[in-house]
């Protein structure tokens, strides 16, 4: 009987049976950045410990960051105070970090895969529930709490249950216009934002096989949203196409030996699965959320759901509550719904294939009035290759803000947050109450492309029509 | 490492109703701006809690009725969305110490294990039942038991669910799993040694 990549990697990092009966698993590279850390830290030194393998732990700076001025010290003191904290941190354990002046700093999921950091058959652990886009490689990547951060800084191990493992097939071909984030928003609608929990998930089919290396990021970042903590895709030869040459893959004779070993980590053909599921790809049209989980999602041809016609009491009550919230009529179309701010960015699409997909289609075409739109590069080797492309005047004459490397406005914990109650086309992960920074902000998940035709109508549309896709 | 034996947690209730209960919910991301977990109980639930313009909006945490409670109930998939520690942090310095809910994410439960709170599951019509003695009386003495798998108040207990790894590790005062994990010291360099990406000059 055949072994997953999942159980294969697993075996070959699982150090002992802990007397819970839970796993201690060797986790081979360590991200970290500013929010979740410095109370890690803190519990080292608190302990008397130090960092056990510096040389497998990896910073950068992110979430706080702001991406219009960057001069230190930030205007917000708070923010101000956790980058100097890690950036001493990283200074006295001896940990590589990409900071703001590298040329190398960006969001630790863009950052982790640019550098050949995130390699196939590997265990990557990162105080962030969208670790599972490194599982785009075939890695084996959880998003993790601030107590297993130090118990990965002092031990490189953590203590964790084993999953099962559930195979999700997208075969055939996707209709033009329809994206990796179309695909991922489809799978946490069928299963449900929490179908995934106590699984990890195994993309595959065709589709996956014909997505780039960016496009698998995209479905991986987002399993955490349908409840799994873990999601990837087999390594192949995009795979190593992709990692060959970056600053931290192997060279010369050690690259073949990796590549020979990655391969041999991949899911064998008559692998065994907790269970699977099977999607057509031809079913899947471009896909916004009309509410406030991002397991509500429909078609842009579709309407916002009635309560009335709920399947059971609880959908009826939640339901309610985010229409509610969102200020949307039960049983209208979603397409027109006004929007006041477009969001391109994020470690689910910053990265250069979004902002290039992106441009295609927004070249000779201006944002709404009365609509604020800013595009966030995920890293700043992300917005130095836009840039090179002339990526960024697209944006700009299109009526975009084109701005520094950060998470920005997907959790608005540096200044890019939504005003009131506006509402937001957003490229990003979660569209959860007062997610964007404001209590009473707005979201609606989609696609960059389908951000950009919003941002050109005012109102949510289907990017097909806008642009004649 | 010594810790206390979670047996078993008593204390009055409080439920906060509805489904995916996220992490942004329990903690807003503006809150997570610090270096250390001090003081982040105040902000628990803050904009379930208080309108924009910092008006109460009659939360159940606000209610004079509840107050002290150290049980939260709640409904599926409690504790979904972020990695954020800060939000078991929060609920336990506002002081909870335990959730009884019928799901919760997991990530969410990892963080709580090891903080020592018990996320225990039970069936919504159990919870419902808890949740009308808690409304009819919050002084509702309740009882979780993780040995005998049951929540308990003077009027009625109902089956808890939690997987067992969690279980043994909160009655045998093991839910910090660091001095086990440091105990290993020896297998952890055997099992690095046999993965050549892990060596020094890898890089």
């Amino acid at each position: 009987m055949g072994q997953s990549l999942f159980e294969k990697v697993w075996n070959a990092h699982a150090v002992k049976t802990l007397s819970n009966g839970q796993t201690q698993l060797l986790i081979g590279t360590h991200l970290i950045h500013e929010v979740t850390s410095p109370q890690a830290f803190g519990m080292l030194r608190d302990l008397g410990l130090k960092v056990k393998f510096p040389h497998r732990t990896f910073a950068t700076v992110d979430h706080i960051v702001p991406t219009d001025r960057q001069e230190e010290p930030f205007e917000d003191p708070l923010a101000d105070a956790m980058i100097r904290e890690l950036r001493a941190n990283c200074a006295e354990f001896g940990i590589t970090y990409f900071d703001l002046g590298s040329g190398h700093q960006g969001i630790v999921h863009v950052v982790g895969p640019e550098q050949g950091i995130t390699q196939p058959g590997t265990t990557i652990a990162c105080g962030d529930s969208h670790t599972a886009t490194h599982g785009a490689f075939g890695a084996i990547a959880f998003g993790i709490g601030t107590t297993q951060i130090r118990d990965v800084l002092a031990t490189q191990t953590m203590a964790m249950s084993k999953p099962k493992v559930r195979r999700i097939n997208v075969d055939g071909e996707l209709g033009p216009g329809v994206y990796a984030k179309d695909v991922i928003l489809h799978i946490i609608k069928l299963l449900g934002a929490k179908g995934g929990i106590g699984y990890a998930y195994e993309y595959g089919g065709t589709v996956f096989d014909n997505f780039s290396m960016e496009e698998r990021m995209t479905v991986c970042n987002m399993s955490i949203e349908g409840g799994a903590r873990c999601g990837y895709v087999n390594p192949d030869d995009k795979t190593y196409a992709y990692l060959n040459g970056r600053p931290y893959s192997p060279k010369g004779d050690a690259w073949d030996a990796a590549v020979a070993g990655w391969k041999a980590m991949a899911s064998d053909a008559d692998s065994v699965y907790d269970d699977v599921v099977n999607i057509e790809a031809s079913d899947i049209a471009p896909s916004v959320t009309w509410g406030t989980s991002p397991d509500h999602g429909i078609f842009i041809g579709e309407s916002i759901p009635d309560p009335a016609q709920a399947a059971s009491e609880e959908q009826r009550v939640a339901i309610e509550d985010a229409l509610a919230y969102m200020k949307l009529g039960a049983g209208q179309p979603i397409k027109g719904t006004p929007i006041d701010v477009a969001f391109i960015g994020s470690c689910t699409n910053g990265r250069l294939s979004d902002f290039r997909e992106t441009a295609k289609y927004l070249k000779g075409h201006k944002v709404a009035a009365g609509v604020k739109a800013i595009a966030v590069p995920g890293s700043q080797i992300v917005a130095h290759l836009c840039e090179q492309e002339g990526l960024d005047q697209v944006f700009r004459d299109a009526g975009f803000e084109w701005r520094a490397a950060g998470c920005s406005m997907c959790l608005a914990m540096n200044p890019d947050k939504l005003i009131g109650d506006q509402l937001c086309a957003s490229s990003s992960n979660r569209n959860f109450k007062g997610r964007q920074g404001s209590p009473v902000g707005r979201t609606i998940l989609m696609s960059p492309v389908m951000v950009a035709a919003a941002a050109v109508r005012g109102e949510v549309s289907d990017a097909r029509e806008v642009f004649g896709i | 490492m010594a810790l206390e034996k979670i047996i078993t947690v008593s204390g009055t209730g409080v439920l906060v109703p509805g489904s995916d209960i996220d992490t942004d919910r329990i903690i807003p991301a503006r809150f997570m701006k610090c270096v250390t977990f001090d003081g982040l109980g105040e902000y628990l639930f803050h904009d379930a809690r208080f309108d924009p313009d910092g008006t109460p909006t009659g939360h159940p945490l606000d209610n004079p009725r509840f107050t002290g409670a150290s049980i939260l109930l709640s409904g599926v998939n409690f504790g979904c969305g972020s990695s954020r520690e800060h939000a078991p942090q929060a609920l336990y310095r506002f002081g909870f110490r335990a959730v009884i809910a019928q799901s919760f994410a997991e990530i969410f439960f990892g963080n709580c294990a090891t903080l020592g709170v018990p996320c225990v599951t039970a069936r919504a019509e159990d919870i419902a039942r808890l949740a009308a003695a808690v409304e009819a009386d919050p002084a509702t003495e309740i009882t979780i038991d993780l040995e005998a798998r049951e929540a308990r108040w003077p009027g009625g207990s109902f089956a808890i669910g939690q997987p067992e790894s969690a279980r043994e590790a909160l009655t045998s005062g093991r839910w910090d799993p660091i001095g086990e994990l440091l105990e290993a010291s020896p297998l952890i360099a055997e099992r690095a040694a046999t993965l050549p990406y892990l060596a020094p000059t890898a890089a």
